[in-house]
């Protein structure tokens, strides 16, 4: 008896310490028109998604820091990330973000994610980009 | 007219795998030993045709054939030849078939080494095996045919993808593989016996072998894995908490708690229908990680869609196999032969029973987050993932006191505690691991969190006890109170492995540095201990890439330590960058050098880290694996026939 009491405590304790860590560390996806409109949200981290912006790419020469445009061709969110990029971050091409908004509604991103394959597009952003196709043709 | 022949051989093999899962087991049922007498020449039948498939779909890779879609989609005639082989199970259609291949060599090696069991419960075993076999087979020649040609051929393939080229990715799948399929024979003996309607304890000692064979390949495989990742994917991290990690994880840690409920039922007799339970349990996970991996679904639950062939066959695969067989157990479970036994609180039961609980909950808490945005995804609830940190959380909490446990749990007795009482014997191992755990942080690395205290403490308690025995044995050679037999080797060794690795993944995750840093040519900066020099940046020719090579110098204490050259490679086909990380390998910490891009005016960025014991992860994980094969090698489950015939008597069961 005194066991499975023991067991049954223990079990609990963990379980309520997992949902804990569950509820903080759920990371909400945003499209950039989704951010435009103020649903994402201002203090927790989150991912957001889109296309690196042609030509929005701007470094300082030799620094570490970057600063481009991520789009779902309805909305353009400007994202800056200190470090180094991941092999396939390129303009034009698909990314996901994590990180959370200053301020001034830019992004800061603290990670860049990187993708496996350039044909793959991470259906995050295929879906934020047939979303913003969607509305347009609205 | 060559790749027809893979497929035909396919579908014959699939005639045979019919023939495998039905009539032994109408054999079985209707106590025909001719039918019986089936199953082993239709496993054997079955396995020749499927390595005839596997043979020939790498006969269409080395020869280039791109008339072969499977084969422009992911070769080329520049891709070295080791890697042609590897390609062959680089993607959806030639994994699955790798995978009925392993199935089909566990299948036969259950076939040879079953003839020491009773003919129909083997019969059975095998029956099962069928049924699996002719699912996957079904799913292969339905849905994802290796063989499928294009017309016309095409000129050139499209190359493997350049993160695949590389060694430990040849090595990782196959080995992976054997373990998560490898899973599938307890599960065949579970259901097998639950078709009996009998559990005996010899039940316990032929299935514990299997087991552990498997779970020693699946402890190899995740470990290349992380491996792999860690150099190969560039960045330095050896466990990302990737749904597609966790799904080789889950049956790992499902696994574990199988090898340890069987060690109960078997020594024992009781724990028989949990162990059940498990052994399908870890079965279904490894068959829903395959499916996870494979089907597309984790890239999302859409894409999961767009094929709706291949999503479907899934689930009512999924649905036979593990629903089957908990129907199965729902009806049989409770007919199944129970000796009850009780026990003390401080037996070897009870610790393995607390093993069982806290493995399953770290199970069951890794399969919540994996599997929770698939759902909540496609109810259309909105996309999340769920952080590492989460997953670091739950699976610590139920970790550490499991690993406090497994350093007692060793030294008890079954039944009850006997002899010296327990804290006396194991002052000595607890002494040393606080000790040494709380001044040796201090000394190597300068500060140490709780937390970080904690881990090493747990790990070296942990080390320190599962020498214990073996280093009794070797101080008192004459007075030693018994031999240690294989088993108990393995047990002591597993267990260290598993200390090895907590110190490894504690002093890693703790000490790591890393920094990101941007630099020109002749630029000279401090990590650590340690100054870099940027020597030299120069352009290399390699077989399918061309490369940007950097030089960098280390020096420590004003001593040129290494060089390291590490790459930024453009491979021809794919034309996509690749991060080759350069790494200084050393048993008390990596240094680790990337190439990240040019910054503009000559400058790169770059990523270097130093990461103290990283290598007693992968160390920790073959440590437990090699435990594990000392386990399989124990002599006893090798006598088993006379045993049964009764010409030798029982042994008193005091090992393990």
């Amino acid at each position: 008896m005194f066991l499975i009491g023991l067991v049954a405590t223990g079990v609990s304790i963990s379980a309520f310490l997992a949902l804990q860590a569950f509820e903080e560390n759920l990371l909400f996806f945003f499209s950039p028109a989704q951010v435009a409109a103020g649903e994402a949200p201002t203090d927790r981290t989150f991912r957001i998604g889109g296309m690196v912006l042609e030509d929005s790419i701007q470094r300082e020469v030799g620094s570490l820091t970057l600063n481009f445009i991520v789009t779902d061709y309805t909305a353009a969110i400007p994202v800056s990330y200190t470090g180094v990029l991941p092999d396939l971050f390129a303009e034009n091409q698909g990314v996901v973000a994590r990180g959370r908004l200053d301020s001034q509604g830019s992004f800061i991103a603290e990670e860049i994610l990187a993708k496996h394959d350039e044909n793959y597009m991470s259906p995050e952003v295929a879906e934020a980009l047939a979303l913003s196709k969607e509305l347009k043709s609205l | 007219m060559i790749p027809e022949i893979g497929q035909f051989a396919l579908i014959l093999a699939l005639g045979l795998a019919f023939i495998q899962a039905i009539i032994p087991l109408l054999g079985a049922l209707w106590r025909r030993g001719d039918l019986i007498a089936i199953a082993r020449p239709a496993a054997t039948g079955q396995f020749i045709f499927v390595m005839a498939a596997f043979i020939v779909l790498c006969h269409s890779f080395l020869n280039n054939d791109f008339s072969v879609l499977y084969v422009v989609t992911n070769s080329n005639t520049a891709l070295p030849t080791p890697y042609k082989i590897a390609a062959v199970w680089s993607a959806h259609e030639g994994s699955l078939l790798l995978w009925i291949l392993i199935l089909s060599t566990w299948t036969l090696a259950v076939a040879v080494g079953s003839r020491r069991l009773p003919d129909e419960f083997a019969a059975r075993v095998l029956g099962v095996l069928g049924i699996v076999s002719v699912g996957m087979l079904l799913f292969t020649l339905l849905t994802s045919n290796p063989f499928e040609r294009i017309f016309p051929s095409a000129i050139e393939g499209n190359d493997l993808n350049p993160l695949l080229q590389d060694p430990g990715l040849v090595m990782h799948p196959p080995i992976l593989y054997a373990g998560y399929v490898g899973l599938a024979v307890p599960f065949a003996f579970a259901v097998a016996a639950l078709l009996t309607g009998k559990l005996s304890q010899d039940w316990a000692r032929w299935t514990r072998p299997w087991t552990v064979s498997a779970w020693m390949f699946l402890t190899v495989g995740i470990a290349l894995g992380s491996w792999w990742a860690y150099y190969e994917l560039g960045w330095g991290g050896w466990w990302f908490w990737d749904p597609v990690e966790n799904a080789s994880f889950m049956p790992w840690l499902a696994g574990t708690a199988l090898i340890h409920s069987l060690a109960v039922t078997e020594r024992r007799g009781i724990f028989k229908s949990w162990t059940i339970l498990l052994a399908i349990t870890a079965f279904s996970l490894s068959l829903l990680g395959t499916f996870l991996v494979r089907s597309g679904i984790l890239v999302s639950v859409h894409a999961f869609a767009s094929d709706p062939a291949r999503g479907l066959f899934i689930l009512l695969l999924l649905g036979t196999i593990t629903g089957g067989s908990l129907t199965l157990y729902a009806f049989r479970a409770r007919h199944l032969t129970v000796v009850e036994g009780g026990f003390r609180l401080v037996s070897r039961e009870s610790f393995l029973l607390m093993n069982n609980i806290l493995l399953v909950v770290a199970t069951a808490a890794v399969l919540f987050g994996t599997l929770y945005p698939l759902f909540l995804d496609a109810l259309g609830m909105g996309k999340i993932s769920v952080g590492p940190p989460y997953f670091n959380a739950v699976f610590v909490i139920p970790m550490l006191p499991l690993a406090a446990l497994v350093g007692v749990g060793m030294h008890t007795s079954w039944l009850r505690m006997s002899g010296e009482p327990l804290s006396r014997r194991l002052l000595f191992p607890a002494g040393i691991a606080l000790i040494v755990g709380l001044i040796f942080p201090f000394i190597v690395f300068g500060q140490a969190g709780a937390l970080t205290l904690i881990g090493i403490v747990t790990g070296l308690w942990v080390i320190a006890s599962s020498l214990l025995e073996p280093i009794k044995r070797a101080l008192r050679k004459d007075s030693a109170p018994m031999p240690l037999t294989r088993g108990q080797w393995g047990m002591y060794l597993a267990h260290l492995g598993v200390g090895v690795f907590i110190l490894g993944a504690t002093v890693t995750s703790s000490y790591t540095i890393e920094t990101d840093s941007s630099a020109v040519l002749g630029d000279r900066w401090q990590v650590g201990e340690y100054e870099l020099v940027f020597r030299d940046l120069r352009r290399i020719e390699g077989v399918n890439y061309e490369a940007t090579e950097g030089e960098f110098e280390v020096w420590r204490d004003n001593q040129l330590m290494t060089i390291l050259r590490p790459q930024k490679r453009i491979y021809r086909v794919q034309t996509s960058p690749m991060t080759e990380a350069a790494i200084d390998v050393g048993w008390g910490r990596d240094l680790f050098v990337a190439l990240g891009e040019p910054l503009g005016a000559g400058a790169w960025s770059l990523r270097v880290q130093i990461k103290p014991l990283i290598r007693f992860i992968w160390l920790g994980a073959l440590i437990m694996a090699f435990g594990g094969l000392l386990a399989v090698m124990d002599p006893r489950y090798r006598v088993q026939r006379t045993r049964e015939q009764g010409n030798l008597r029982k042994k008193p069961t005091k090992t393990i």
